[in-house]
């Protein structure tokens, strides 16, 4: 069973909203309608988008981290927000595991987004459906693309490829490797959704560097400007 | 939660009538000569009334009403669902009800447990869309379920009582006496929740939401100037005063004068006790808190 999913290392995002912007030009321009701006050029400007970057500080002064932390549909194997749907506009495809909703069967009655733990589906207000993340359904699969352009949107957008796209049900795709290698994590685990898309954590590069590795051990006489050793015997350059 | 008045008045209003229809079955079956067809047929048609304004406010909570029946599909494993099959079934028992006693049918009492079989389900499935959100603790419990019958049932039999206070006096009385119970049970069980809930403690942190262990957390940005879908439907906006104000102000007009005066007064015991429940429902959206709020700090 395929379960296409992201994989977001929080340790490369800039925080840039390239996703974001991205994300909101491709599936505002696809064959389901424009997704809605509200007041885009007054004051509290909103709208629907399907991907969100919201930035965090952790710690205290001065031991402070910005993370900034991409936030949309994570796809859940056990979605908590499909059974509640009277119409059935909400489903899971069992053919890849990307949770949809059909906007001519939605009726707009938001249980859905009562019972997602995440706050990642949002009510469209000029549709009047429940709009969400599709995984770019409409170009991952789009045969008249090059085979490296079909992907997400937001996944071709990262700047420092903070994104990673693919199936997490197979070991040996890169989402797995990198879940696997670099301890992705899922949100909220206690809320039991399973979900898809994963998490890669902060990290602290740091490389440890003993004393004696300053120095090179073949060169007794620390022409690199080491301390200078008394007890070796003088070099030729000293003794001319 | 930000509580919907659509919804407010739809659960409020079929609940009422709910328990009318479960009040009226009851005057048939236990007092056959205290009543009179036209006393059942004038209750069929408020229960009728009562819950045909549910619905229709009901319409009003949908971004597409034209596609509402839609909304039947998914009965295998949506209680919303479920609820949209049983509400107009339980309508469709009191119509019936109502023509049988009007045109002397018959099989009155056979109609009327059908119909109080609808309305036992109804609540069940009322009580179920919020019971069975299990990220919303506040809501995930059977006191939830045993609330939404009590409470529809005490208001019902209320409305009953003030019913039968112009058209059947005889029956003023027991009936009243009988909603004064039920507003009693209902107290306790509401309370129970009341202080369940002030109990709770959430199960999902800013830890876990975001997936860093670190007890010092702030969030600077949401992703979003001007508020968005998330800052509207999951928090209710109103002040802490308002929100400390709403608790006493429910419990003292759906429970404690309903108490004082359905004995004497029922018609203005059920009209207090109706708006003390759209408070009371007002209060049960906005008491809780969604886990998706700890990525929205900023509001409240």
């Amino acid at each position: 069973m395929t379960q296409l999913a992201l994989v977001i290392d929080l340790n490369v995002c800039v925080g840039c909203h390239a996703c974001v912007t991205n994300c909101k030009q491709w599936n505002t321009s696809g064959a389901a309608g424009a997704l809605t701006d509200c007041n885009p050029y007054e004051a509290e400007p909103n709208g629907t988008f399907f991907n969100r970057v919201q930035t965090f500080e952790v710690g205290q002064y001065p031991k402070t981290e910005t993370v900034h932390f991409p936030k949309s549909c994570l796809h859940c194997e056990d979605p908590a927000c499909v059974p509640v749907c009277p119409t059935g506009a909400s489903y899971k495809r069992k053919s890849d595991g990307i949770v949809l909703v059909d906007y001519d069967k939605c009726i707009g009655c938001k249980y859905c987004s009562w019972a997602c733990p995440y706050g990642v589906r949002e009510f469209d207000e000029q549709r009047k459906v429940m709009t969400k993340c599709t995984l770019c359904v409409d170009r991952i699969y789009d045969m008249s693309l090059p085979e490296d352009r079909r992907k997400p949107s937001c996944v071709l957008a990262c700047p420092p490829g903070a994104r990673l796209f693919g199936d997490v049900h197979d070991p040996e795709s890169e989402v797995s490797v990198a879940i696997r290698e670099r301890g992705g994590y899922t949100l909220m685990p206690e809320a039991n959704t399973k979900p898809a898309n994963h998490y890669l954590p902060r990290r602290k590069t740091t490389v440890t560097v003993r004393d004696e590795e300053l120095y090179r051990s073949d060169n007794p006489h620390k022409i690199d400007g080491a301390p200078f050793d008394r007890n070796l015997p003088p070099t030729n350059e000293e003794l001319n | 939660m930000r509580p919907a008045f659509s919804v407010l008045l739809l659960t409020t209003l079929i609940g009422a009538a709910q328990g009318l229809f479960i009040a009226l079955f009851l005057c048939e079956l236990l007092a056959p000569n205290a009543i009179t067809p036209n006393f059942l047929i004038g209750g069929s048609v408020i229960v009728l009334l009562l819950s045909g304004l549910g619905l229709l406010a009901s319409f009003f909570h949908l971004g597409h009403p034209e596609r509402a029946w839609r909304s039947m599909m998914m009965w295998r494993t949506s209680w919303l669902s479920r609820e949209v099959i049983a509400l107009p079934a339980f309508m469709a028992a009191a119509f019936a009800y109502g023509v049988a006693h009007w045109m002397a049918l018959g099989h009155t009492l056979l109609i009327g447990v059908v119909g109080v079989v609808l309305s036992i389900t109804l609540f069940i499935c009322t009580g179920m869309i919020y019971a069975a959100v299990k990220v919303l603790k506040e809501w995930a419990h059977p006191l939830t379920l045993v609330n939404f019958s009590l409470l529809g049932s005490a208001s019902g039999m209320t409305l009953a009582a003030a019913y039968a206070s112009f058209v059947a006096p005889t029956l003023t009385a027991p009936l009243a006496q009988a909603a004064f119970v039920l507003t009693a049970l209902s107290l306790l069980t509401r309370g129970a929740a009341l202080v369940r809930n002030a109990q709770l403690s959430p199960a999902s942190t800013l830890q876990t939401a975001i997936g860093i262990r670190h007890p010092h957390i702030v969030q600077k940005a949401q992703g979003a100037m001007g508020g968005s879908y998330n800052t509207r439907e999951f928090f209710h906006g109103k002040s802490v005063g308002f929100v400390r104000v709403i608790i006493p102000a429910f419990l003292v007009l759906s429970f404690a004068l309903p108490l004082l005066l359905v004995l004497t007064l029922p018609l203005l015991a059920f009209i207090l006790q109706y708006a003390g429940l759209l408070a009371e429902r007002w209060y049960f959206f906005a008491e809780a808190k969604h886990p998706q709020n700890l990525y929205y700090q900023g509001n409240s």
